[in-house]
């Protein structure tokens, strides 16, 4: 099962998501919150995240969901620390987060592949990245 | 004579890594006496966190870097950036880390740093901050005052000046570049939800880019003395 990483500047959006995702897939997906940082204050840190993507990688990959700009750099950051062969197989999406974690939760749960369920989230890009 | 090999002696000025750890400790020290000016442009029209997060960040460094013995200044380098990495909380540490990541990769092995060193690693952190960043000069983001500042500093060389000299020019230029940041409006960042309201403002990115680089300035002329 891909592996599913939401990353948000506050805890509260991160919790929110993971509820409304937990409730359209009960039996549970493998998804881990970076919400914040460890002092309290909104903000991202490439090392939650490096930390996170570890917690639910598997060979099936990893797909990760962020809030804001600077979120997306503290992804794309984290993925760089990792090995070239677990790289391959990290996608970060640049959907709208509450869609976006909703729709993948859902195909994650149904098994998809990585490379299928990136696809389906492209009719929710927001134009976060690039 | 004695002119000739002085300009000589002063132009080849070569920096070891003990000045390289004095220059990143005096940055730090900038960094702290400014953190509420960042904050307070941030404020203007960002997250209000720039001064915080970067004096986190720093303070994390100058913990770092307390003791570290190493004749390599790219491993000095790599320590700072993954330090601002893991440590500043906000976009500048992705963008600040992997600039010095970068630039660390330019001098890897080397134990001293001439002002062609200095012109590379700029230019590696520039390269490293548009990748990470996704911007561009005229962004309004740090590259307003980085870009102009290595450009300065590559014209210095080719004229031959001197390290200090060439920095003096650098940090001139990130100064002119910093306040041209006021008469544009942001298209990256926080600041670019602001679209038109981000006129007028500067960008606390910028600013903090262009106090490194006069903190440089500074640390080198000490050196000189």
């Amino acid at each position: 099962m891909v592996g599913l990483v939401i990353v948000s500047h506050s805890p509260k959006i991160a919790e929110g998501i993971r509820d409304l995702a937990l409730q359209m897939t009960p039996a549970g997906i493998p998804l881990a919150l970076v919400g914040g940082l460890s002092t309290g204050e909104l903000g991202t840190n490439p090392e939650q995240v490096l930390e996170a993507i570890n917690q639910v990688y598997s060979d099936d990959g990893v797909l990760i969901l962020f809030d804001l700009g600077s979120a997306f750099m503290s992804a794309e950051t984290a993925v760089e620390f990792l090995p070239e062969d677990k790289q391959e197989r990290i996608y970060i999406s640049g959907a709208a987060l509450v869609e976006g974690a909703i729709t993948a939760a859902v195909e994650i749960s149904l098994g998809k592949p990585l490379e299928e369920i990136n696809q389906s989230l492209e009719s929710l890009n927001v134009g976060k990245i690039g | 004579m004695t002119l000739l090999s002085r300009k000589k002696g002063e132009h080849g000025l070569k920096l070891s890594t003990s000045d390289i750890l004095e220059i990143v400790r005096d940055i730090g020290k900038v960094i702290e006496d400014n953190k509420q000016y960042l904050t307070e442009l941030d404020a203007a029209i960002g997250d209000a966190d720039h001064g915080i997060n970067m004096a986190r960040g720093f303070r994390a460094v100058s913990q770092k870097l307390e003791g570290m013995r190493s004749e390599d200044i790219g491993e000095i380098l790599k320590a700072v950036g993954m330090t601002l990495v893991s440590n500043v909380g906000g976009a500048s540490g992705p963008l600040y880390g992997t600039a010095f990541i970068r630039a660390a990769s330019a001098v890897q092995g080397k134990s001293s740093a001439g002002l062609d060193d200095f012109v590379s690693m700029l230019d590696a952190a520039i390269e490293g901050i548009k990748s990470r960043g996704k911007a561009e000069l005229e962004d309004k983001t740090m590259l307003d005052a980085l870009i102009p500042a290595v450009a300065a500093l590559r014209e210095a060389e080719a004229e031959g000046m001197s390290l200090v000299a060439a920095f003096a020019r650098a940090k001139e230029a990130a100064n002119t570049g910093m306040l041209h940041t006021k008469d544009i409006v942001a298209r990256k960042g926080r600041a670019s939800y602001l679209g038109e309201r981000s006129f007028g403002h500067q960008d606390p990115g910028a600013t903090s880019s262009y106090l490194m680089l006069a903190s440089i300035h500074e640390s080198l002329q000490e050196l000189r003395r």
